[in-house]
């Protein structure tokens, strides 16, 4: 015969085993020496699965050892979700601070605003294609790629239309490359304005890109390499963005690119056509883009008259400033950010030049007084980001982190006082100063800059 | 007969090849060297229809006209509304006009730019070329309705703009013909150069920096903070890095730990207290749909302030109604002189949705 069950006896929920004052206060305060005192086995048994955040990255009670070891987890002991339940997969959900931001104030309409990467957040050297920094001038549309087309006009043999079917049936070459734009880190030309790595650095991503050598569609077209050395990318949008290219400099590398990191281009980053223009500012990359001219002469467009021009001391505007030199900035830690505790950190960040390759990036935890050279990541690729790391212990006392890249031309990345020495503090494009990271004995880094 | 067979086969061979010429020609793939089949010929048509772009030697420029008059009345019922009735708006666009003198049209730089007298920087300082000016409106103007303008309209403007930087008088018609005279005087035609490294990937870097290794400052001076009012300007820090690993975000919403955290994490920000359901409320609709670039809260901006509105229309029947129309069609004349566009993008789920925000709060 079956044991009665006693429904007469009441069992006290787990919550109950500490007050609600103490749960307020573990709450607001975490747990320590002393609160942990009152608690039970039973207890972390019991709110082990919905207080995770809370409870999980504490260290564990005195005793038979830790919690997430000893006690059965609600991922061991159930059956997990189908294949398949998120066909096109996202992120864990304990990934959800890492998105795309707005700075706050930097423009009045979002339609013509930027997105940030969080690249504090980010490892390795390419950037996942939804959190890839976004750019736009009057707003992003998913485009037909039915009815979307690519004409080549201008000094050619023959104007020609090419579907997106035409363009993929093409040769095409996959290259990884960084994209960044002109006013990255622009903010801080006159000093400190934002707090973190997202804000300062976070116009930069990198990605695979597939599509077809602008060469081969020039060529194709029977375009007049010899006078026409000028080429006006136009794109599909509203604003109609358009962007005079340097053949001469750009035309061996350039890409008319339809993939990003092994899918189709994502709506915000030009879906389905865009340029690919390694080593030169974003705003040449044109997302959506329809159109493409030999000329020979530039276009002096908006956004190469009125914008993305550089204010030098003397009140000249240098014009047509494409490529970006060499630039590095670490990322982890940076601004913004806490340490729990002294003791051995890997020390990692992010390199880059439009002129090639990085050769040497070094590391400076004095304030740039010595330096240490750092590991670089492979592969080393031109005109893509490189990953550097170097083994830190930090002793808890007060430190300034920076990091110096050095490209293959040899040139190496200067600090904030020598760029302002020449081109003074009222540009807002090309800035590729050393970042400084301030770590305080509290473990809180913040952003400053240095002389 | 084996002569006249032969013939009639030479006949069929260049019947054949002359209509494979000719449905080639259909196809338009003539031009096509090595990669046939791929692509075909632009005609005429489609070639005038895209390639719109104005040069600064004005290759490219359809004929046409348009007065200074008649760019003013264009201008405030389409383009006041985000430049300013004077182009001096800084409130979503940067000014368009303001900081140059008749000496800089002389001179052809402007003396602003480099006297740090002007807080602002102007399209009308910066803009070297006239064309660039023409080329942006026609192609990418009015902001919410690109491509709306005729040439005719856009002479208009242009020539509106240029009489707002006294470049030319207030009777002025500009056109196809006098636009390359207008040219020569535009206030900083002389104020780019193209003399520097960035064009090129060859070009020569204008700094360098230094490879020194050991002991190379005498001291390390901090010239610039984030001033601690600024702390929580980009939100909250913690909910924008991990909430595990070894680097997590600060809580600024909080003044810096007063200590080291330890491995237990004391005092760092939580999952429970940072995690905040995001919910798409109407706030957030009201700013995506970009609603908020011309109503603030609680201040007049370019348009009345959102607690303006529900005052007035406070207690007042139908009032939903009314200003959902007006939401779609535009108005003007009710606020001040700048009229609201037509927001006809909005479907009128969310037209409803925002209009009882505004007059309700919820």
């Amino acid at each position: 015969m079956e044991k009665p069950v006693n429904r007469a006896r009441l069992v006290k929920a787990p919550e109950h085993f500490i007050s609600q004052e103490l749960i307020a206060d573990i709450n607001a305060n975490g747990l320590d020496e002393s609160r942990r005192g009152f608690l039970r086995k039973g207890f972390m048994s019991a709110v082990g699965g919905a207080a995770a955040g809370l409870v999980a990255p504490m260290a564990f009670a005195a005793g038979d050892g830790d919690p997430a070891i000893l006690e059965k987890q609600e991922w061991q002991t159930t059956l997990g979700k189908n294949v398949a339940t998120m066909p096109y997969g996202v992120p864990s959900i304990y990934e959800a601070n890492l998105i795309r931001r707005e700075s706050p104030g930097l423009t009045r309409v979002s339609a013509s605003s930027v997105a940030f990467t969080p690249l504090q957040g980010l490892f390795g050297t390419i950037t996942p294609n939804g959190l890839h920094f976004e750019r736009h001038h009057q707003g992003w549309y998913n485009l037909n790629p039915e009815t979307h087309r690519l004409m080549v006009n201008g000094m050619v043999k023959n104007a020609r239309v090419f579907t997106m079917n035409d363009l993929m049936r093409l040769p095409s070459v996959s290259r990884t490359h960084f994209i960044e734009c002109g006013a990255n880190t622009g903010l801080e030309w006159g000093n400190v304005a934002v707090p973190t790595v997202q804000y300062t650095h976070g116009m930069l991503s990198c990605c695979e890109f597939t599509g077809v050598p602008l060469k081969v569609l020039l060529e194709e077209c029977g375009a007049d390499l010899k006078k026409g050395k000028f080429l006006l990318a136009e794109g599909g949008d509203g604003s109609g963005m358009t962007r005079t290219i340097n053949l001469e400099s750009c035309l061996d590398d350039t890409i008319v690119a339809w993939s990003m990191n092994g899918e189709m281009l994502r709506p915000e980053n030009g879906f389905p056509l865009r340029l690919v223009v390694p080593g030169v500012q974003g705003v040449s990359w044109v997302k959506w883009l329809r159109r493409l001219e030999v000329g020979d002469m530039p276009w002096n467009t908006k956004d190469e008259a009125v914008h993305y021009i550089e204010l030098m001391p003397d009140g000249m505007h240098r014009q047509y400033a494409s490529i970006q030199e060499c630039k590095s900035v670490i990322t982890t830690p940076s601004g913004g950010q806490q340490l729990l505790d002294k003791g051995f950190y890997n020390v990692s960040g992010m390199a880059w030049s439009g002129r090639g390759k990085i050769k040497r990036v070094d590391v400076s935890f004095d304030g740039g007084n010595n330096w240490r050279t750092a590991r670089l990541e492979t592969p080393v690729l031109t005109k893509s980001i490189t990953r550097f790391n170097i083994d830190w212990v930090w002793d808890g006392s007060p430190a300034i982190l920076q990091s110096r890249a050095v490209d293959d031309t040899g040139y190496i990345q200067p600090s904030i006082k020598v760029l302002r020495d020449v081109r003074g503090n009222r540009s807002i494009y090309h800035n590729n100063a050393i970042q400084s990271w301030k770590l305080d004995s509290n473990g809180e880094v913040s952003n400053v800059q240095v002389g | 007969m084996y002569k006249l067979d032969k013939l009639i086969a030479r006949f069929v061979i260049a019947f054949l090849a002359a209509l494979s010429a000719q449905l080639a020609c259909a196809q338009n793939t003539q031009g096509s060297v090595k990669f046939p089949g791929v692509g075909r010929n632009a005609t005429p048509a489609e070639e005038m229809a895209w390639d719109i772009d104005v040069r600064p030697d004005f290759k490219g420029l359809p004929k046409g006209s348009g007065s200074v008059e008649q760019g003013q009345a264009i201008w405030e019922s389409k383009c006041a509304s985000c430049h300013g009735v004077f182009g001096e708006s800084n409130e979503i666009f940067t000014p368009i006009a303001g900081g140059t003198t008749a000496d800089d049209v002389k001179t052809g730089r402007v003396a602003s730019l480099g006297d740090r007298k002007q807080p602002q920087r102007t399209t009308l300082m910066k803009v070297p070329t006239v064309s660039t000016l023409w080329d942006y409106i026609y192609r990418a103007m009015p902001w919410n309705a690109p491509r709306s303008l005729t040439p005719d309209d856009t002479y208009a403007l242009v020539a509106f703009i240029l009489s707002l930087g006294e470049i030319v008088p207030d009777d002025f018609v500009l056109s196809n013909t006098n636009i390359a005279d207008v040219q020569k005087k535009m206030p900083n035609r002389n104020g780019m150069t193209r003399n520097h490294g960035f064009w090129s990937v060859n070009g020569k870097p204008d700094v360098n920096g230094s490879s020194c290794m050991t002991n190379c400052v005498k001291f390390v001076q901090i010239g610039s903070t984030l001033p601690d009012f600024a702390r929580d300007a980009h939100g909250n820090i913690a909910e924008q890095n991990r909430l595990y690993g070894p680097y997590r975000g600060s809580d600024s919403t909080k003044p810096p730990l007063d200590k080291l955290p330890g491995s237990t994490g004391e005092g760092l920000a939580h999952a429970a207290d940072t995690h905040v359901a995001t919910t798409k409320g109407p706030a957030a609709l009201f700013k995506s749909e970009n609603c908020s670039a011309c109503h603030a809260p609680n201040a007049k901006l370019v348009g009345p302030s959102i607690a303006d509105i529900a005052a007035k229309y406070k207690g007042q029947g139908g009032a939903q109604e009314r200003l959902m129309a007006k939401v779609k069609n535009g108005g003007s004349g009710v606020w001040g002189a700048i009229p609201m566009p037509p927001q006809s993008q909005l479907s009128d789920e969310d037209r409803a949705t925002l209009v009882h925000w505004v007059l309700t709060g919820q």
